[in-house]
């Protein structure tokens, strides 16, 4: 409680190597939090619960870059977008044909594959489509007639290789395989050796012609997704959705609940415990009373009958964590402007018939401010960590989803029984490491204020 | 002593008022809403069940009053007319929990089947007990040894370690933990069960070693999670009163390190450890609604967490008052303790 000025503590502070490490992390998170707010708008965000927006991702992948350290490479998700396009013509009949390269070098089946389209046209022309493998076998997939129209139309469409009369084509063809077919989905086929039921390396050919009578057959949209086991950096979910997006804007989120509601009840809690200590006999004994009050209801409870009750808005959670946030920084600053107030320039102030206000704020305040830096950083972990309980038990906010709730759909969908350590894993080291850099920055503040405490 | 007794005990006892008037205001609405709904379907199913009366009406709007007459009546009957905000209910329901009549509960039942809210706060309590008390002695006396041991080496590797230890273990949510550990030591490598519930009937001889055998991995992870900050905890203490001078006294006598630190130091650490050991022990009971939800453990934070999620309000009510009660007798025997021990707190200097 000796008093030490603010260069002081910034000296002690670059010596100290907790502190420094603590900044570090700290400043890794801000960048990453601007990356997250400058490059994935929000309003993409805001459709993470919307299953919808990520259909074309594959559902459960393991993150890409394990494939390095894997013998048996997992197939890779692929989207095809841009296929040659060849148009001809003979005798009245248009045909437009859209041929999708893919090199395929995995040592497993891809999940599934797609075929999206939107195209425009009038009447009802024939799409086809088929695959050359690399062994030169040509297998016909499916032969449609898209729905009949009197005038143009837009038709959109998605073809999904678990379309029946894909697996009946495939059957058809069977005697091209040496193996008897059973229970193998269409993939399985497409993809596999001829002898035995293993995938096939090597340069694919997808083609879809695309028939009509009339010159204005056009197919605007064009889309080939091979499902496979493996996307981005950080994997997908049950629900498709791309991790690295949840957990890139969990950072800015939890940055925030953390720092506003920390700052917040110590602001309150400083100023409440100072005026109380200060002002002394009855008006101190009420304060305090109704901060035991406070500090007596058990906070977890009371937050999820609040969340469950009022509204489960992450604006308002902030405002509940912090009712029960500054009851202990009262406490302390209490007791500690108790003590300033015995000094000597306290009384000379008094004397001079300086303001109640001007006193706590200009000459005790300001004492406690090492302190209050230091509960800020210290009290900023368990801010997060409760909205991450909360939000672990369903309680959060759908409009703003942070690593709590990544991880609670983890819990609902079983991703510890099924082994998907990429779904459970990062978001927890995430909230520990956001933590951590806190409890650093804290600890070494600390360390400073109460010397005590180095030897 | 005695003054300062009773104004505790007076501060509690408002402190548990308040609590339970919160809990009411923020659930009542809803409850009455509930509770209306419930009337309404009765009176119609009973009205279904028995054709009769329907019959004897001779126009729609008639038969429609009697319904409406019907339902307004037994609403007045449990006085539902007045707002859940009037004195009186208040008062009479305030009245019911105080003799721990907390009523039945709406969906939830005891494993017996008995959906007296009493009967299933009761069943719950003892298991949570098994498991977080255990957990909370395991940790205090882990802790204690460690850091009175590493207040002994200041500066030593066992020291750095148990402190980095403590803040990093302090910074890792408990639940997250509980699911790595589930992931690992569940699925990954088959040693113990992912749920925590035994799946044997209670009365079976071998109940007791298969619910032990449940127990380890939440009893595991909870240690792992909370020994270090103890023994962070202790060794501050331990710190701050080596550097008192009564020690430095007993070192320039000559009195030994080791016995300086295990008699002296300890004793005279002991007012604070004591007290939150105090706090720690009593507010197990009330066990840890995350970490329940985690392992699937049949005590009260699991309870509390399924009446919330459908809204069981008597069952919600009744454990908010059980673990405020606990968490209050806590605090109260905290204080006392402290009290006891440094007389300086008790005259309120």
């Amino acid at each position: 409680m000796s008093s030490i000025t603010p260069h002081e503590i910034k000296q002690e502070f670059i010596k100290s190597r907790m502190g420094i490490v603590g900044i570090t992390i700290l400043s890794i998170l801000v960048i990453t939090s601007v990356i997250a707010i400058i490059s994935i708008p929000i309003e993409t965000f805001q459709e993470w619960n919307n299953p919808g927006n990520w259909i074309s991702n594959p559902k459960v992948a393991i993150p890409v870059w394990v494939n390095m350290f894997m013998v048996e490479k997992i197939p890779e998700h692929k989207i095809l977008e841009n296929p040659n396009i060849e148009k001809t013509s003979v005798d009245g009949i248009n045909l437009t044909s859209h041929h999708f390269g893919l090199n395929f070098n995995y040592d497993d089946f891809p999940n599934d594959f797609i075929y999206e389209f939107s195209s425009e046209y009038s009447g009802s022309p024939l799409l086809q489509m088929s695959v050359i493998r690399p062994d030169g076998i040509k297998l016909d997939l499916i032969i449609t007639s898209l729905p009949y129209s009197d005038g143009k139309t837009v038709h959109s469409e998605r073809i999904f290789s678990t379309d029946d009369s894909i697996k009946k084509n495939l059957f058809l063809q069977s005697e091209k395989f040496k193996f008897v077919f059973e229970r193998q989905s269409a993939e399985d086929i497409v993809f596999s050796k001829i002898d035995t039921n293993k995938p096939l390396k090597g340069n694919y050919i997808f083609t879809i012609d695309m028939y009509g009578v009339n010159s204005d057959t056009e197919i605007h949209e064009t889309k080939l997704i091979i499902g496979g086991k493996a996307f981005g950096i950080m994997g997908t979910d049950e629900l498709r959705r791309d991790l690295a997006i949840g957990l890139l804007w969990g950072t800015p989120l939890a940055l925030f609940i953390g720092l506003v509601v920390s700052i917040a009840s110590v602001v309150t809690g400083l100023l409440y415990g100072v005026y109380a200590g200060y002002k002394g006999k009855k008006t101190d004994e009420t304060m305090m009373r109704f901060n035991d009050v406070i500090y007596a209801l058990p906070a977890l409870p009371f937050l999820i009958i609040l969340s469950v009750t009022i509204s489960n808005s992450i604006f308002v959670m902030v405002g509940f964590l912090m009712i029960f946030g500054w009851v202990g920084i009262a406490k302390v600053s209490r007791s500690m402007s108790l003590q300033i107030k015995t000094r000597g320039y306290i009384d000379a102030a008094i004397m001079m018939g300086q303001k109640d206000s001007k006193i706590v704020l200009k000459h005790i305040i300001p004492q406690l401010l090492p302190y209050a830096f230091a509960s800020i950083a210290i009290s900023v972990p368990a801010a997060i960590t409760t909205e991450a309980g909360l939000s672990f038990l369903g309680l959060g906010d759908p409009l703003f989803p942070t690593w709590g709730q990544i991880l609670h759909d983890a819990n609902t969908f079983g991703a510890a029984a099924r082994g998907m350590w990429w779904w459970i894993m990062p978001p927890g080291i995430m909230i520990a490491i956001t933590g951590l850099s806190f409890v650093f920055i804290g600890n070494a503040l600390d360390a400073i204020i109460n010397p005590k405490l180095k030897r | 002593m005695k003054k300062y007794i009773a104004t505790r005990i007076t501060t509690m006892l408002g402190v548990l008022m308040i609590t339970l008037l919160i809990t009411i205001a923020l659930v009542g609405s809803n409850m009455d809403v509930i509770l209306k709904q419930g009337i309404i379907f009765q009176v119609r199913s009973e009205i279904t069940e028995n054709p009769a009366i329907a019959q004897s009406f001779s126009s729609v709007d008639e038969f429609d009053e009697f319904i409406q007459n019907q339902i307004d009546q037994r609403i007045q009957v449990l006085g539902l007319d007045e707002p859940w905000y009037s004195p009186q209910r208040i008062g009479v329901t305030m009245y019911k929990i105080m003799l721990l009549d907390f009523g039945n509960a709406t969906f939830l039942t005891s494993d017996k089947g008995s959906s007296d809210v009493k009967d299933i706060l009761f069943e719950k309590l003892p298991r949570t007990v098994l498991l977080f008390t255990t957990a909370t002695i395991i940790t205090s006396i882990i802790g204690i040894f460690l850091g009175a041991f590493s207040s002994n080496k200041i500066g030593s590797k066992i020291d750095r370690i148990t402190s980095s230890f403590a803040i990093i273990s302090s910074s890792f949510p408990v639940w997250w933990i509980g699911m790595l550990m589930i992931f690992l030591f569940s699925f990954t490598w088959q040693i113990f069960p992912a749920r925590a519930t035994p799946d044997i009937p209670s009365s079976d001889p071998v109940y007791l070693v298969s619910l032990l055998y449940h127990m380890a991995l939440p009893l595991i992870t909870i240690v792992i999670i909370g020994f270090g900050s103890w023994a962070y905890l202790v060794r501050n203490f331990m710190v701050g009163i080596m550097q008192e001078d009564f020690i430095t006294a007993k070192k320039t006598i000559g009195v030994k390190q080791k016995k300086i630190i295990y008699t002296h130091a300890l004793k005279n650490a002991a007012p604070p450890i004591v007290t939150i050991l105090a706090l720690s022990l009593s507010g197990s009971l009330g066990g840890a609604i995350i970490t329940e939800a985690v392992f699937d453990w049949p005590g009260m934070g699991r309870l509390y967490f399924e009446a919330i999620t459908v809204m069981d309000l008597p069952v919600i009510i009744g454990a908010t008052y059980l673990l405020t009660v606990f968490f209050l007798i806590s605090i109260f025997i905290a204080d006392l303790l402290y009290g006891y021990f440094d007389p300086r707190v008790r005259t309120g200097q």
